[in-house]
């Protein structure tokens, strides 16, 4: 009996120790300056203060960022969906000449690190008068994301029942049309897993974001944060708004979508 | 679900051929034309261009002069390159090795005991618990314990002193920081092995660990004879995609000490970045990221070859 409730207390102190930053945070966060420098940083707060966070969100502009990151990770993820399909349905449905190589060259661009890009990446996007914009971004992550959507999807697609093409071919509909009127509507439930993925995927990208985005009103929220730590005009409190900001659009995207997460987080694991 | 598929079995991707239609093919590569333009334009050309770089002496402007393998013989011989690389290893231990072990320990417990005991909610409870980290971009991870650790105000040094002990600057103690870096990523990735193994273990027949517990073999027997060996497929899709995050770590760097204080958490994509932004060695920092190219797709052929191997002997 001992036994029994001791490893479920062990298991959950340590799955309270796992929340304890999230809840340090919003203590901090939700604590007047004043509050903190008279009881530090571990006691409960006075009252709710959220001027501290108000004042961050204004300060940097924290809807812009907001926008920003919204804007570009929606994109990304409706854009690389459409190429992944359409790349799909040629190595998968299609089958073209050569389809195991361009599913390896498809795999290699999805290990290739980002710094093996960047630089180039840099130069060019200068060239064509897309560095430092949203645009330039959505482009490249675009890219990079199909090439885990195509090597996913092109698997699936690879067992789609040919019998429902073959109807569709004898009713007369063409290759496009049988794309878009049969494969994409009975492929949904792993396009929006897909769809999810990007989304969020894109959502957390600093590596990238950083160099190509060095104006403050194209910034992501990962990349406005990120940039600020350090920075001397920042306190305690504000220091921990600034954190709890860049913790609850994830935290609110993971209960949206919590349901389709963990039935396809395994999806993640190839990546 | 269709997706599980291809991260459980990932043979099936190289299964057998769908039997052969009848229908006709041939037309289909017009789909592929755009991501033929677009992956020459963002993957293809910047990456040979990043290699023809690595062989040059060039500060992003005017022309670049060419020299051979200079960069990488200077390469081989910076001690900052193999500290970075020595840093690069620890960090495998803490993101792929640790989270691994600790992972497999917690999701059979979750699985094989929690969740027979107590029921699956309980199970579902404490998994979301420790996979809370996960949902965080890693820089907004950096940036929490950023906070935590400030030598000034962060709470652990108040929390610590609650016991005495003496405030200390986590991140900015050259003995010190790489451990806490550690720590923090230790913290972030546990989540993912967690559920990764906890969903491979659904496959599993729980008539095999009631047969196993009515012979009277212990948890840990159940756990090496049983767990490990069912999921096997997931360990090693864990251990490739942990160690490949490893090996491209940029953000928590980034964020938590810049590779200092005196390179104590150097690693090789923050050194590229040095030399590409801020000391203008564009050349030397090309070098860098295609060695670090080169290690990351010899990790990767070396874990599907054995993942290869495994395969074929079952």
């Amino acid at each position: 009996m001992i036994r029994k409730y001791s490893v479920l207390v062990s298991l959950a102190v340590l799955a309270v120790v796992m929340l304890v930053p999230f809840a340090i945070v919003t203590l901090n966060a939700l604590r007047s300056p004043q509050d903190y420098s008279a009881n530090g940083p571990l006691s409960l707060p006075d009252g709710l203060y959220l001027d501290g966070i108000v004042e961050f969100w204004n300060r940097v502009d924290f809807g812009g960022k907001l926008w920003n990151s919204l804007l570009i990770s929606g994109s990304v993820a409706v854009l690389a969906v459409i190429l992944s399909v359409l790349n799909a349905y040629a190595l998968g449905i299609g089958r073209v000449r050569g389809r195991v190589w361009i599913m390896v060259v498809f795999l290699v661009a999805n290990t290739l690190p980002q710094e093996a890009l960047v630089y180039p990446l840099y130069y060019l996007s200068k060239q064509a008068g897309l560095y430092d914009s949203r645009l330039g971004v959505i482009i490249i992550f675009t890219v990079i994301q199909s090439a885990f959507g195509t090597y996913l999807l092109a698997s699936v697609l690879g067992r789609f029942p040919h019998e429902i093409l073959e109807a569709a071919a004898i009713d007369g509909a063409g290759k496009w049309r049988a794309l878009w009127r049969i494969v994409v509507p009975i492929s949904r439930p792993t396009l929006s897993v897909l769809l999810i993925f990007f989304f969020i995927w894109t959502w957390n990208e600093f590596f990238l974001p950083l160099i190509f985005l060095i104006s403050n009103e194209n910034q992501t929220v990962p990349v406005a944060l990120g940039v600020l730590q350090g920075d001397k005009m920042m306190d305690a409190t504000m220091s921990s708004a600034s954190a709890l900001l860049g913790i609850l659009p994830a935290v609110v995207f993971f209960l949206i979508f919590q349901r389709t997460l963990t039935r396809g987080v395994t999806v993640g694991a190839i990546k | 679900m269709a997706v599980h598929a291809p991260a459980v079995r990932p043979k099936a991707v190289r299964g057998p051929e769908p039997r052969p239609r009848r229908r006709r093919t041939g037309g289909y590569w017009v789909f592929l034309l755009p991501s033929a333009v677009l992956f020459t334009a963002v993957i293809l050309v910047p990456f040979l261009m990043n290699i023809g770089i690595s062989f040059t002496r060039w500060q992003g402007i005017g022309d670049p002069r060419w020299l051979g393998i200079d960069n990488y013989t200077r390469l081989f011989a910076d001690e900052r390159f193999w500290a970075s690389f020595r840093n690069n290893l620890a960090l495998i231990v803490a993101m792929a090795i640790v989270p691994t072990i600790v992972g497999l320990v917690l999701a059979a417990t979750l699985f094989d005991y929690v969740g027979r005991k107590f029921g699956p909610r309980t199970a579902g409870t404490l998994r979301a618990a420790y996979y809370l980290p996960q949902v965080l971009p890693v820089a907004i991870a950096g940036i929490v314990w950023g906070w935590i650790m400030h030598p000034r105000y962060g709470a652990l040094n108040a929390f610590l002193g609650l016991f005495g002990a003496e405030p200390r600057s986590w991140l900015g103690d050259p003995g010190w920081a790489l451990p806490s870096v550690m720590l923090i990523m230790v913290w972030f990735q546990i989540g993912y092995p967690v559920v990764i193994f906890m969903a491979g273990l659904q496959r599993v027949d729980p008539a095999l660990y009631e047969a196993a517990e009515m012979d009277g073999a212990s948890w840990w027997r159940r756990f090496r004879h049983i767990t490990i060996p069912q999921i096997r497929p997931e360990i090693y899709v864990v251990l490739l995609t942990c160690t490949i995050a490893a090996l491209k770590v940029f953000g928590p760097i980034f964020v938590l000490t810049r590779g200092g204080p005196g390179g104590a958490t150097l690693v090789p994509s923050y050194f590229s970045y040095q030399n590409f932004f801020e000391k203008a060695n564009v050349g030397y920092g090309a070098a860098i990221a295609t060695v670090l190219t080169l290690v990351i797709i010899v990790v990767t052929a070396f874990f599907l070859r054995i993942q290869d191997n495994e395969d074929g002997q079952s």
